[in-house]
This record gives C-alpha cells, structure tokens and sequence, in this order.
C-alpha cells in the first residue's frame, strides 16, 4: 500500500525528521488560506500516488496566496497519468542549494533491509541508478539490530556531506529506519533531502510504501488507503480475501494458487486467447469466497469465457464446486464456462458440477484451448 | 533415499488444533508420515486424531516428550514468526512453515536469526514436502505422485501439484518434491534444493518450477552450470503478468525491469536447462533428455 507525499512526511516528521511547514487542502480556498498563514513562496503539490508529478505540471510554485489559489484551482482539476487529483499540499517553498537521496528498502537477494544515498538527489534519481549506479552507496541493515550510528556517518562521508551536517543527517537517517521498521513498510524515501540556503537539512519530498501483510498491526495506517489506484473490482475482491488484477482480455479467470493462476493466464496466452484478470482464491477458498469471485469475473462487461482452473491441496474440490453452484443461482449468465478440477475432493466436486452446464477439461493445455474456443465464439 | 524428509521423520505440528492443521494432520498421518505431537499454546493435555496424537503447550515440551525432529506450522500469519522462532529455539532440525502472508519485516528477523543457528527452515507460503511412498510434511495431495528419480524444486504451490500430476500420468516418479515458497523471503532457496539433489542417489534428473521476481533463477542457473550433473528441465510462470502488479504472492511481482520470466528462462536456457512453454509439457522434456 502506497502512502501520499503528505501522508509520508508526517510520518517522518513524527520520527524528528525535519519537513516543511504546510498542510494538504482539498479546495483551492482552503490553498489559498494556508498560503497565507505560512506567508512568502509556496508550492502547491498534487497529491496522486504516481510518480512524475512534477513533469506533468502538478506540482507549481506560487508566489502570493491569490496565485495558490488560482494554481491550486488548476491542479485540482487534474488528472495525472489516469488518477484525479483530489488534494494539494500547501508546502513553505525551501531553498534549494543541493539535493540529496535517502531511502531504505528491502534487499531481497541479502535478506536485509538496505540504505540508499546519493549526493545526486532530485527527479533523475532513478536515470542515476542506471547510468551510474556506483553514485548510490548502499549500506545493509542488519534486521535485529537496526542501522548504526557509524552506518550514518559512512553514508554521510561517503555522499561527500559537509561535517557540519554530519550530525542532524545522522538523526534523519536514524528517523527513516524507525520510520521503516515502525510502519512495516517495504521502502520509505526522502527525495530529495535538501541542503537549503539557510544551511539546514529538509526533507522536501517523502514516499511510503507499506506491507499489505503487515497492517492487520497497523490499524491508523490502513485507514489512509487510497482507493482511487485500485479499480472497483479489487477493491471488492479484498473484501473477500481475493487476489484479483483487472488486465484487458476477454477470458475470466479464476484459480487457486499465485503461480497456477499466473500460469493459467500464461497459457492462455500461449494458445492465442486474452486473460481478463489475474485472480488467486487463495488456500481454503469457501464457497462465499468463490461466489464473490464468481461476480466479479462477470462483473467486467468485456469477459466472453471463463476459465476455472483448481487444483485441490488447501482448497478442497466440492467446497470450490459448491460455491460455482452458488453462484449460479444468483447470477444468471450466458458466459461459458470451462473447468478443470483435480486434486482433493476433486471427484467430489465433479460430481457436485455434472448437472451445471458446464465444459470441462482434463489438464491445463486442453481447458486453456477449449476456454479460447468458446472466448472466440467457436 | 531422498531429501530431507523420509521414514525417520518424526513430526510436530504447530497449529495442530485450527482448522487446517487438524484437516491436514490427518491427511499426513493417512499418507504414513509419523505425527509424534501437536502444539497449541493453552491445549496441552489433549489429544487430537482419535487420541493418536498428543498436544503439548508448547515446542520445548513437546520435543522432551517425543524426540520430535521435524516441525510442520500451520499457526496465523500473526503469530507465525514466533511459532519458527520458537521450533528453532526447541531444537528442531527442519521447519516446514505453510503459513502465508507472513509480514516481509518477521521474516528478515527470522531469517538472519536462524542463519546463526544449526536449523533449516523450508517456507513460509509453501506446501511443504513430500517424499512419494515415505513421507509428507505438507498439504501436497499425496496421491499425486509416485515414487521415482525425479526431484522437484518449486516456488510455487498448486502450479507444481500440476507439474507432479503430469509426471504420475507418464508413469514418472519423485523421489522427493520440496516447495520453498513463494514469499521474497524464504528459508530455503532453489540453490539448497538443488545441491542436495545433486548429492542424492535416488534422484536422477530435476525439474525446477520458478517465477516472476527476484533473481533466484538466475542464481540457480548460475549454480547448476558449476555443481549439477543431474539434467534439469524447468518452467517459469508469469511471463504475460504485467509489471509493477503483485500476483497474489509476495515474491511474485516485476519490479522496475528485474525479475522478468524472459531474463530468468533467458539464464537457464543459456546452462542447457530444457525451460518448458507450459508445465506439462515437462515430462515430455525430461524423457528427451534422459
């Protein structure tokens, strides 16, 4: 799960990390207000959880509080890359003298987490790592004991920071990795941190992503989800426990297991067809479960076959069967159905299914075939 | 022979009482795995399966009751870490963790905590292990496979039941199928898997089930060009997955142009590993390379 600019940096803030004065506002009148209060320069920022804001025009400097309105008013009306822009943050506009990169993410090849840093900050951080990636020194973190002191200091010498600012970066870096552990996110980010003309440290920029396993503990977290970036079919599919990805295809798909439902689309693939959407019921699937997938499969207008391809280990077979069956009576559908059941309780589960009209298959090759048949009306 | 798991197996489970590990005790005992305990904090003194399997509070009982040598964990992703924390400080030897949805940050602690320990852990988000007419530690139907020369190594879950079911249909045989788990952070990893295989008399030939994410494929690549003799033939799922998107598991998702199915079929078939188009076309593979 994403966290906003805005959401991000108040949680650095709450970890002594030093931000701007601002606020977020949803109206242009409430932009306005805040520019007044914080007095001199702005920038008005949208807050929309891609990258490349900046580049798309939605982030702008304003020089009095009449011109934050009539920018926030801009911004606001915005779609960036597909997503509304529904708040701006109203952050004091910093002097920039240099721009500094600092992030922590989870190395997965050392099992560690990782801190980044480059005396290259800004918008090119990412054209940095690939052209020149021996500007980014990266440091380990050992998971029980966290980042060292020394650590900071290395990372510091090593970006060529001025000793003077040895010590408040040290507090910044320390702040990020309790930022990091404390939230359970994957990657927590300041770009850029800057050195400002009045010789101080700022994180001007700040992006969280957090652990979707890990906000059952994090309950003030969760609720700052945003739903915009997610299509309404995986928001419903969370409700249910589901792993659903809406793609453009005209074949439904519905699986249990990530690397068979992965495979399924793959394979489809492979014999000319389109998947409509990645969906993993997960182990145990209830018969609520797979009706609630079931819908929103057919839920998506373009979907013209469906493919139910279950391998019974966890999930077992009539439990899978009995929810289709469900289903079935709730919602009327004409679409096609092809399914292939093996595994526990498999027979069973056939044998739930014989009266339902449905085609069935024998292994994937042959129900992937049939599934893009029937799609292509053959 | 076979790999880490056989008839000497003696097996505790944690979670033993909750639905799934109940469903699934059952299913191994069935299969002929020697279930010698269950834990479940809060339950020690009962007995489950028909008064075959006692229940203990907690591992460090249960392991001086049963010289139990191996543990399966089927608790709450909640309170998984400390379920492995727990067996790795009771002094099992393997632990199997089926547990999914394990937070990234437990496992980075249990991980490099369990480095500086004498313990391997197979897991988390895995179906565990099986070893065809010996033993299961697992939720891998055991009438899917038959025992044989073939070794399985996989990431995934159902989409390797797949593969083992291909295999019975061809009359091929395992000799043992280990699951490692889909999540970026896991116990054990394919290069492990395969360097027991290799030592392995029974097995003869691998067959290597990777996906999407991270760059363990390659690694193993990497590996069987220096220390496997064995042939390998392998699949890779998620090759039409767009990136950026999590698929369900945690590992399997493209991060900013790594981790690609192209890059990791691209490293295999490079060491002369048949990298098959769909899963079942394996069996078909590895008898052309026998």
């Amino acid at each position: 799960m994403k966290l906003h600019e805005y959401q991000s940096k108040q949680l650095f803030s709450k970890y002594g990390i030093p931000i701007p004065r601002g606020r977020v506002a949803a109206t242009a009148q409430e932009a306005k207000q805040i520019a007044e209060e914080l007095g001199g320069r702005v920038v008005i920022k949208s807050q929309v959880l891609v990258g490349g804001r900046g580049k798309a025009g939605g982030i702008r400097l304003a020089k009095s509080p009449a011109e934050a309105e009539s920018l926030a008013t801009q911004i606001l009306r915005m779609d960036i890359k597909g997503l509304p822009v529904r708040k701006v943050l109203v952050d004091e506009a910093a002097n920039i003298n240099k721009e500094i990169y600092l992030g922590i993410t989870n190395d997965r090849s050392i099992r560690r987490p990782i801190i980044m840093a480059s005396s290259a900050g800004g918008v090119d951080i990412e054209e940095v790592a690939r052209v020149s990636p021996e500007k980014i020194i990266r440091e380990p973190i050992h998971p029980l004991l966290g980042l060292r002191d020394y650590q900071a200091r290395d990372i510091a010498v090593a970006i060529d920071l001025p000793r003077e600012h040895w010590k408040v970066f040290g507090q910044i870096a320390r702040g990020l990795w309790q930022a990091y552990q404390a939230s359970d996110a994957t990657l927590a980010e300041i770009n850029p941190l800057v050195i400002t003309g009045e010789n101080t440290l700022l994180a001007v920029d700040g992006k969280m992503v957090l652990d979707d396993n890990a906000l059952f503990r994090h309950p003030e977290l969760s609720e700052m989800r945003d739903l915009d970036v997610e299509a309404d079919s995986e928001i419903e599919a969370r409700k249910y426990g589901l792993s659903f990805i809406k793609l453009d295809g005209n074949i439904g798909c519905m699986v249990n297991g990530a690397g068979l439902a992965m495979t399924s689309m793959d394979i489809i693939k492979l014999f000319g067809g389109e998947p409509a959407n990645f969906l993993d019921i997960g182990g145990g699937a209830s018969a609520e479960k797979v009706s609630a997938a079931l819908r929103i499969i057919l839920s998506d207008p373009n979907v013209r076959a469906i493919l139910f391809n279950v391998f019974g280990g966890i999930t077992r077979g009539d439990e899978v069967a009995r929810g289709i069956l469900a289903a079935l009576q709730d919602i009327r559908t004409d679409v096609p159905m092809v399914i292939r059941l093996v595994g526990t309780n498999a027979e069973e589960g056939r044998r739930i299914l014989a009266d339902a009209n449905m085609i069935t298959a024998e292994t994937l090759a042959e129900a992937a075939q049939k599934a893009v048949a029937v799609a292509k009306g053959a | 022979m076979s790999i880490l798991i056989n008839k000497n197996t003696r097996l505790l489970v944690q979670g033993i009482t909750g639905n799934e590990g109940l469903f699934h005790t059952t299913q191994m005992k069935a299969y002929g795995t020697n279930v010698v305990a269950g834990v479940t904090p809060g339950k020690g003194g009962e007995w489950v399966l028909e008064g075959k399997v006692p229940v203990f509070d907690s591992v460090k009982f249960a392991v001086e009751a049963t010289g139990a040598n191996t543990s399966i964990i089927f608790v709450p992703a909640r309170f998984a870490s400390d379920a492995i924390f727990e067996a790795a400080d009771a002094g099992l030897e393997l632990i199997v963790c089926i547990t999914e949805g394990i937070p990234v940050q437990d496992m980075m602690r249990v991980r490099n905590y369990l480095d500086q320990k004498n313990v391997r852990l197979v897991g988390p988000n895995c179906p565990g292990l099986l070893t065809p007419g010996e033993s299961k530690v697992g939720i891998i139907p055991g009438d899917i496979a038959i025992p044989g020369n073939v070794g399985v190594v996989s990431r995934s879950g159902t989409l390797t039941y797949g593969v083992l079911y291909a295999l019975k249909l061809v009359g091929m045989g395992v000799s043992t199928c280990v699951g490692i788990g889909g999540d970026p952070i896991n116990g054990t990893n394919f290069i492990d898997v395969l360097g027991m295989f290799e030592e392995d008399p029974q097995t003869e030939m691998v067959v290597l089930i990777g996906e999407i994410g991270g760059s363990d494929e390659e690694r193993a690549a990497e590996f069987i060009a220096d220390h496997l003799t064995k042939p390998v033939a392998a699949f890779i799922a998620g090759q039409t997955a767009p990136p950026g998107k999590r698929m369900g598991h945690a590992g399997a998702i493209v991060e900013g142009g790594s981790g690609l199915a192209a890059d990791k079929i691209r490293a295999l078939e490079a060491v002369a590993v048949h990298v098959a188009q769909h899963p079942e076309q394996i069996p078909e593979l590895l008898m052309k390379r026998v």
